[in-house]
């Protein structure tokens, strides 16, 4: 380890010797701020033969020491330097003439704070327009291709079914069959005290074909596959791939969104399905375990109260839901701009805004199915 | 030039393969202290695949690396770290970090590896993102609002952050226009003689290989074809490196760099 350099100050002359290198920086510093309060930066009577060792670093405090004007015209004062040392010093002390730090504006907590508050109502208020938009260009672009079957992508919407429901399939399966024995064994606990337990299989099956098989279907397809469409395109954009798209005169909204869209409202149906099959295997199971209801009692119990009228009304949802999903996970991916940290913030509106639609729609149709006596 | 002094980086029978392909096969290649080191070659022969064995980033599938004298594959992280921070890399599309501004992205490893408080290290960086020739207000500006010219730069700047004894380059001046190229050949020259750097150099541009460039390596058929002073690659019997050398583009900066040297 070498030592970090010195400045000897003799009346008004310095002597500046030893290493002026990056590891000595912070020590360094301190030496050139207590000199500089002392002393005007003037070149005369500064010798830097002395050094040992320099780099940019030592010569930004060597500048700092100086001045870059000074820095900049070496070759006339120091003349008998090294000609590469020189050179550094002299293309720093060019490169830095002019330069003063850039002016950070000052801190005002309340505007900014106010500001701030303005700023997200309004890109609230921005999000949910654009999202109609977007939804009114999807429709739109859904309807001038549903004439033209030559236009329609098969290929590209299978692939997105295989990607977004058959994968999805055993998480969804296991996910709904754990909540599934969870309900049961809540109602079954609840009902206990009524000595009315056989009713469990009417709430699972209630729980399940209405609300929670669409649901939780639902919400695991945001989570899954919302992030993956708003990642996918938002890589693409930033890769100006989207840009490309168009220059080649093709639409991205007919290329990437539309199969996304489609392939989703065929996924979530499936999924649905499969989650209220799979929930209500869950509460037969605990029905039989802890409450001694048996498989075929369970069943008879379902064909005699449960109208296929609940089923329907959960069914039904599926597509709604997959669209606002779908939807909103595109919507993103288009929003991201060039940067990394663009891709998490809108990987995680995406999942976070589909979600929160999933569940208000839900919430406004349980309203709607309530008053209509569904 | 005869008495060669120990090389920085001594690259022996590298071999790389992805899959079946085969990229390189039997390199050999030397740095050399204080030197400018181009690397030219054809679309897919491998350059970029070398430097990114050389730094580490890539595994090779056999042969040996030498940097400083030590094998990289070898060392255990925190070595490996101390090796790497004496070698600066400058990434092809510049790779700045997106969510931080210019100054934050110089200032980072300054902060990490040397311990300098934040206002320092960013004081620092505003130096050598000014050396690297970017304007004051370009220190708080974000990668995504700047030209690609700029980004080079302030990759640049980074790449020098810790004053490195090794420099990487891959393709610099791509993506350049002519003046700032110009520019940056210059600025390449004064830094290497100021600091005693050594350079090693991917490149397609024959006015740097001109105007920089101390030797050249030719990388063909997955080795070096030939390394050596300009004047004695170009010459070499070799159809490539005969319509590379002596092709209108070769001849226009042959043409430029006498000019230049004579003026």
């Amino acid at each position: 380890m070498t030592e970090p350099g010195h400045i000897d100050q003799q009346d008004d002359h310095l002597a500046i010797s030893g290493d002026w290198i990056l590891p000595h920086y912070a020590t360094l510093k301190r030496r050139v701020e207590g000199l500089a309060k002392i002393r005007e930066p003037s070149p005369l009577g500064i010798d830097l033969s002395q050094i040992a060792d320099l780099d940019t670093a030592g010569a930004t405090l060597l500048m700092e020491l100086v001045g870059s004007e000074q820095l900049a015209a070496i070759d006339d004062w120091a003349p008998a330097l090294p000609a590469p040392r020189r050179a550094l010093l002299r293309t720093l002390g060019e490169a830095m003439v002019g330069h003063s730090p850039p002016a950070l504006r000052p801190a005002r907590p309340v505007r900014d704070f106010l500001a701030e508050t303005g700023q997200r109502v309004d890109g609230l208020w921005q999000q949910q327009r654009q999202l109609l938009g977007f939804i009114g260009l999807t429709l739109a672009t859904l309807a001038a291709t549903l004439w033209h079957p030559r236009r329609w992508r098969p290929t590209a919407v299978v692939a997105q079914v295989h990607q977004t429901g058959l994968n999805a399939l055993p998480i969804v399966a296991l996910l709904t069959f754990l909540v599934g024995a969870v309900v049961a064994f809540l109602g079954a606990t609840v009902l206990r005290d009524f000595g009315a337990t056989i009713y469990t299989v009417n709430l699972v099956a209630f729980a399940f074909l209405r609300e929670f098989g669409v649901l939780l279907a639902a919400i695991l397809l945001a989570g899954r596959t919302a992030s993956a469409f708003t990642a996918q395109l938002g890589a693409m954009k930033a890769n100006e791939e989207l840009d490309a798209i168009r220059t080649l005169g093709l639409d991205p909204m007919e290329l990437l969104v539309l199969p996304r869209v489609l392939a989703l409202m065929l996924t979530l149906p499936i999924l649905t399905f499969v989650g209220m099959l799979s929930g209500i295997l869950g509460g037969a199971l605990v029905c039989l375990v802890a409450l001694d209801i048996s498989a075929v009692q369970f069943v008879a119990i379902l064909e005699r109260d449960i109208a296929v009228q609940h089923f329907l009304v959960g069914i039904g949802k599926a597509p709604l839901f997959a669209f606002v999903v779908a939807v909103i996970g595109c919507l993103e991916g288009f929003k991201v701009s060039g940067s990394a940290q663009s891709v998490g913030e809108h990987t995680t509106s995406s999942v976070v805004q589909s979600i929160f639609m999933v569940i208000l729609l839900d919430a406004v149709a349980a309203l709607f199915c309530m008053e209509m006596g569904w | 030039m005869s008495e060669m002094p120990p090389p920085l980086i001594r690259v022996r029978d590298l071999e790389n393969r992805f899959g079946r392909h085969v990229v390189h096969q039997g390199l050999d290649l030397e740095l050399y202290p204080g030197e400018v080191l181009g690397v030219v070659g054809g679309s897919g022969t491998g350059k970029s695949v070398l430097l990114r064995s050389i730094v580490g980033l890539h595994r090779p599938s056999a042969g040996r690396i030498e940097v400083f004298g030590e094998d990289l594959q070898r060392l255990s992280p925190r070595e490996r770290s101390r090796v790497e921070r004496r070698f600066g890399v400058l990434f092809q599309r510049g790779a700045l970090f997106t969510s931080l501004n210019l100054q934050e992205n110089v200032a980072l490893p300054l902060i990490e590896h040397i311990g300098l408080s934040r206002a320092d290290a960013e004081g620092l960086a505003r130096v050598k993102l000014a050396l690297a020739g970017l304007p004051a207000k370009a220190a708080i500006q974000y990668p995504a609002e700047l030209s690609g010219g700029m980004i080079k730069r302030a990759a640049l700047a980074r790449a020098l952050a810790l004053d490195p004894e090794v420099l990487f380059l891959d393709e610099p001046t791509a993506g350049l226009d002519p003046i700032g190229a110009a520019a940056f050949d210059q600025l390449l020259l004064t830094l290497r003689d100021a600091l005693g750097l050594s350079v090693f150099l991917v490149t397609h541009d024959l006015d740097t290989l001109y105007t920089a460039c101390d030797r050249v390596a030719v990388l063909a058929q997955g080795r070096v074809l030939v390394a050596g002073r300009l004047e004695s690659v170009a010459t070499t019997e070799d159809a490539w490196i005969h319509d590379y050398f002596h092709g209108p583009r070769g001849r226009a900066a042959e043409g430029a760099a006498r000019t230049a040297k004579e003026s």
